[in-house]
């Protein structure tokens, strides 16, 4: 953009990242990917009941020039992924990612060779989204998660970050118990939801 | 190329009728003025009926009772594990989610009242579309599904939620496992107890 490249963060313009950050963070506009049945969670966000205007994402843009947020919403196929990585390109920077739903973060139950597994072999992912399509709900608080992550960013935002790492692909992993997040105790669980009884069992 | 162009002959009397010179239309003075109104109408009627947005983040509305959530792995009533470590889950499920290593339990450490129990435990929620086949699956209801839905992150790796993540929290009355069994000694009087009427 301008002189915030050449200064390191944090010496001169720490006041003005926050505020620019902030003003980033509040007029998020997404660009439209809406591939599969995630786009039909996707327009329920832009309806009246979800109502993404509250977060100032205005409207879904059709032209990538005009969007800062590409929601890619639905299993992206082997053909339409130079597609996407085209409309990435166009989008003007800084600009973020967020996959929606678990094709578009990881190809989910397609795992074949029609389906990208995830859209991080193609552009670089700031949020995703679980969920098969995930509710509303669950994009907003994504969206809620992704201003957080900018409202926090560097003044550059993202700017140059547009190349993806490393193959991301999941492995079977160890994790550190203490700092990991386990269910929060007055989350209500119901205990036999979704199962049939078991012989002899009274419910 | 001409005889294309031309409208075809013997159409249907509708479309006879209707190509002939169009009708003028009457102004109405009293109509002309009301139509803005009547147009406006429904605008004017939204204004009073209630609000449909929710405000998500602050106003979270409960889901359905048996809404297909995050997954939570059960404890007995003394805290054991119910899971037996059987894959049956990691079977059934359609995305290849779910990874589960087995092992067996000794007297010195019992994590679950049988011979096994599950010793790894992840589910990949990148990978899970909470279809809920692992929970029909599931011959000892180890695992179920929350009402929690909110899972975006930014990472792939920390949406592999690992044993400690998915286990129920401990209840007033439970214990950590590994401890020996609490509710009985043998599997009937453990599954079984006093006074259930079993």
């Amino acid at each position: 953009m301008g002189i915030e490249e050449k200064i390191p963060d944090g010496v001169l313009l720490t006041t003005v990242a926050k505020v620019l950050n902030i003003a980033r963070k509040n007029s998020v506009w997404p660009a439209q990917f809406g591939l599969a049945c995630c786009a039909i969670e996707m327009m329920a966000v832009g309806g009246p009941r979800f109502d993404i205007a509250r977060f100032g994402m205005e409207r879904f843009s059709a032209s990538p020039r005009q969007a800062d947020l590409m929601i890619v919403a639905g299993r992206v196929s082997q053909k339409m992924a130079p597609v996407l990585r085209q409309i990435y390109d166009q989008m003007s920077e800084p600009k973020w990612v967020l996959a929606m739903g678990v094709c578009a973060s990881s190809g989910g139950m397609f795992n074949n060779y029609a389906i990208v597994q995830g859209v991080d072999h193609i552009v670089p992912v700031d949020m995703y989204l679980p969920g098969c399509p995930p509710r509303p709900e669950m994009l907003l608080d994504a969206i809620l998660k992704l201003h957080d992550k900018i409202r926090t960013g560097p003044i550059t935002g993202k700017l140059g970050i547009t190349q993806i790492d490393d193959s991301p692909y999941e492995k079977p992993i160890e994790r550190d118990t203490r700092t990991s997040k386990s269910l929060p105790v007055d989350v209500e669980i119901a205990p036999y939801a979704n199962a049939a009884p078991l012989p002899g069992e009274d419910r | 190329m001409t005889d294309q162009l031309e409208p075809r002959q013997g159409g249907s009397p509708a479309i006879q009728q209707s190509s002939g010179a169009p009708e003028e239309r009457r102004s109405n003075p009293i109509k002309d003025t009301l139509a803005p109104i009547a147009g406006f109408g429904v605008t004017f009627k939204t204004m009073l009926t209630k609000t449909v947005t929710e405000q998500y983040p602050e106003d979270k509305r409960p889901t359905e009772p048996r809404y297909h959530g995050r997954h939570v792995l059960n404890r007995h009533a003394d805290g054991l594990e119910k899971c037996i470590g059987c894959e049956l889950c990691a079977w059934a499920c359609p995305a290849d989610a779910i990874y589960v290593e087995g092992a067996d339990n000794t007297e010195e450490a019992r994590f679950s009242p049988g011979e096994r129990f599950g010793a790894v435990y992840q589910i990949n929620y990148l990978r899970c579309i909470f279809c809920g086949l692992c929970i029909e699956a599931c011959p000892t209801r180890a695992l179920t599904m929350s009402n929690e839905y909110e899972l975006a992150d930014d990472s792939r790796a920390d949406l592999i939620y690992t044993k400690d993540q998915l286990l129920a929290p401990l209840q007033p009355g439970m214990e950590a496992p590994p401890h020996p069994m609490r509710l009985g000694d043998d599997e009937k009087a453990y599954y079984a107890p006093k006074g259930s009427g079993q």
